[in-house]
């Protein structure tokens, strides 16, 4: 497929299937809203475009596939697991106790197999490790669903209309930013559990939504309190960074005179906030919303360790490494593979965040496409080599 | 030659514009009365700094923090009959921005959101107003394209600003703040970026387009040339304020005011022989502390002294003329 600009550009298999993808996208857009595609042209090849760069680079492709593995270990893994988190074999089986990765476990005419060892309770560490996925998946968009657009709506409306609001919004968010985290969750332990636990046991709705969020099972519903306490720590702690970054760009891209035309023409405040000045200084939050994906994780992973987040029998990653410290230097698969997982699950979203940074930078952006642009000598004949 | 159309546009009484700056409070505007026509093209012009942008912003009450209109009235006669624009709320003056009084920017690169397409931005301001519905905008927006002479508009309204060249881009500036039909257009130093042959087109347009579209046109510039060309009156401002103010081709004839006489002083006359142009000596005050009395008399050659202590009254010398100027008063 050419593109508007009449650059033909080598692709490689990637930038085949993003060409694929891309045009299914479109297709389907163009289905609900008929002539879509023609219009939206050149926006079809930016995204290709930019998908073409990130495809260049390396530590980039490695991160999108550590994401793409942590995604859908976090969303389906818990259902492919071999054994559930609650399945404590150790009670009727007690050979199961802490038994190393491989090992091949015979016990009252039963088989079972660990490909990655057991903790003391018997459990496959394999399916704890596949359950804990969810628990980071989860835990880590809520925080960022939910705090990222309070971060930057405070940053748009303090950047925008300045003075007193602004003030206001920025010493508050000064406050929260000066706010350690641990030490917040750590209060929040203490005291929000007991307050939600009995919401959460007595609302069978939310009991439900949130077995389902986490794959666990209804009963351990009073466990679920103190991973909520530790998801509300951590977003209170986390939205003020939006706000000031967002603040930051909304009081330099305010003072361009489109935003001012848009006023002297009659958009709406809503208008202008929404669509002259969100799209113009969402780039950076993108990037910072990768790398915090992975921060979130071990932020959160961290407060599990310290026992503040889910307790028996849930799990979480943190909660295994807790467990298994005990046990450290001979038991070490119960802190290595656990450990391993939190550290290439926020290496990807890192690594993802670092390429998207120079991808959605025009300027740097630019550099990555010389490489992609190549075939010109080919194409130079068919049109007549207007695009130098 | 005067020719005195009854029907005001809008009339600004008293406007007193300042900045509060850390610096000081900058006195922008301090006094600026006058009202524009119907169907004429009035001029607001003078050296950079002197008030003019923020004039015709006030009109709209577009002056953004630190500034504020401290004091006046702005009359605008809508339709349905007089409205004063500082007793407005905000709801209500969106209704006029864009619809009723619409701007040209000096800087069409800077006006134009670079991440839409020129049709979404000729389009939103249809939209905004209720004007049109997106998709009837959309075709709208062809045919407002093709008003202000933009070649290939079926195209060209699915580029972006930055596939286009400073002229066009004016063009679609221009296209935008037309596209609801506006009684009073602004035109803020329209031409300022452009070229001298695209200077020229532009102009030719705006005139083209006031008459078939039958609006009011306020032109800002500092450009004696663009002033002689298109307007029917014009008010010269110096330092916040007007010094002179009259009908275009008796105040280029017999310019009055001691100000007007050192500007037109200063362009080169195509017609006499190139001499040394002059200049107006001194600088253009600080605002801050602007000089007591006339504001112009540290540079002025009449200066007498009451000029040092009193501000002067605006003189009317009948036909339309006003001055304001010690020299004058009887």
């Amino acid at each position: 497929m050419t593109l508007v600009s009449e650059e033909v550009y080598e692709k490689k298999i990637l930038d085949k299937v993003i060409d694929r993808l891309v045009d299914g996208v479109a297709k389907v857009i163009d289905k609900f809203k008929p002539g879509w595609s023609v219009k939206n042209r050149s926006k079809i090849d930016e995204w290709k475009l930019m998908f073409y760069a990130f495809n260049r680079s390396p530590p980039g492709l490695i991160g999108a596939a550590l994401i793409l593995g942590f995604i859908a270990i976090g969303i389906f893994g818990p259902y492919f697991a071999p054994y559930s988190y609650r399945l404590f074999l150790f009670i009727e089986h007690e050979e199961t106790y802490l038994v190393p990765p491989g090992s091949t476990i015979v016990s009252k005419g039963e088989t079972f197999y660990f490909p990655l060892g057991t903790d003391k309770y018997g459990r496959d560490l394999l399916s704890l490790i596949l359950y804990g996925a969810r628990v980071s998946l989860v835990v880590s968009m809520i925080v960022i669903a939910l705090g990222v657009p309070l971060g930057i709506v405070l940053g748009l409306v303090a950047g925008y209309f300045g003075g007193k609001i602004d003030e206001i919004i920025m010493r508050i968010t000064d406050t929260f930013l000066a706010f350690p985290a641990l030490i917040l969750a750590i209060a929040f332990a203490a005291v929000l559990p007991e307050r939600l636990r009995p919401m959460i046991i007595y609302n069978e709705q939310l009991k439900t939504l949130l077995s389902i969020f986490f794959a666990a099972d209804p009963r351990d519903a009073a466990n679920f309190a103190p991973i909520l306490s530790v998801i509300l720590a951590i977003i209170i702690v986390w939205w003020p960074g939006y706000t000031r970054i967002i603040r930051g760009s909304v009081l330099s891209v305010r003072e361009n005179l489109y935003v001012e035309a848009a006023r002297a023409l009659g958009v709406s405040t809503w208008k202008i906030l929404t669509k002259h000045i969100l799209p113009n200084v969402i780039s950076p939050v993108l990037v910072l919303i990768t790398l915090d994906v992975g921060a979130v994780i071990l932020v959160e992973a961290g407060l599990s360790f310290l026992g503040l987040g889910a307790q028996d029998p849930m799990i979480d990653w943190g909660k295994i490494v807790f467990d298994g410290a005990q046990y450290f230097p001979d038991r070490w698969w119960l802190v290595l593979f656990p450990g391993l997982a939190t550290f290439l699950a926020v290496l990807g979203w890192n690594l993802v965040g670092d390429t998207l940074r120079d991808v959605l930078d025009p300027k740097t952006r630019r550099s990555i496409e010389f490489k992609v642009k190549k075939k010109k000598l080919a194409a130079t004949s068919e049109d007549g080599g207007a695009s130098q | 030659m005067t020719i005195f159309p009854t029907k005001k546009v809008i009339e600004v009484k008293d406007l007193h514009v300042h900045f509060y700056t850390y610096a000081g409070v900058v006195k922008a505007i301090s006094g600026v009365s006058f009202e524009i026509y119907e169907g004429e093209t009035f001029c607001l012009v003078g050296e950079t700094g002197c008030g003019k942008s923020v004039t015709s912003r006030a009109l709209t009450r577009l002056i953004e923090s630190p500034g504020r209109i401290v004091k006046g009235r702005i009359i605008f006669y809508r339709d349905s009959g007089p409205v004063d624009i500082m007793t407005l709320s905000e709801e209500e003056l969106r209704e006029i921005r864009g619809r009723e009084i619409a701007y040209i920017f000096q800087d069409p690169t800077a006006a134009l959101d670079p991440l839409y397409t020129v049709g979404y931005q000729i389009a939103e301001t249809m939209v905004a107003h209720r004007t049109a519905d997106w998709r009837e905008a959309f075709r709208k927006a062809i045919n407002i394209l093709k008003s202000v002479i933009m070649p290939d508009p079926e195209r060209r309204v699915k580029n972006y600003p930055h596939e286009l060249s400073g002229g066009m881009r004016q063009r679609v500036v221009i296209g935008v703040s037309l596209s609801n039909r506006p009684k009073l257009l602004i035109a803020d130093e329209p031409t300022t970026n452009l070229d001298v042959t695209i200077q020229a087109q532009i102009l030719d347009l705006l005139r083209k387009l006031k008459k078939n579209e039958q609006m009011t046109l306020l032109l800002i510039t500092h450009n004696m040339g663009v002033v002689a060309e298109m307007c029917t009156r014009v008010a010269v401002m110096y330092a916040g304020k007007i010094v002179e103010l009259g009908p275009v081709i008796d105040v280029f004839k017999d310019p009055r005011h001691p100000y007007t006489r050192g500007l037109l002083r200063a362009v080169p006359n195509p017609l006499g022989k190139v001499e040394r142009l002059e200049s107006i000596p001194g600088t253009v005050p600080n605002l801050i502390y602007p000089p007591p009395g006339c504001r112009f008399h540290p540079r002025c050659p009449y200066m007498m002294e009451v000029c040092k202590s009193k501000e002067p009254p605006m003189v009317d010398l009948g036909e339309g003329r006003k001055v304001a100027c010690w020299l004058y008063v009887k």
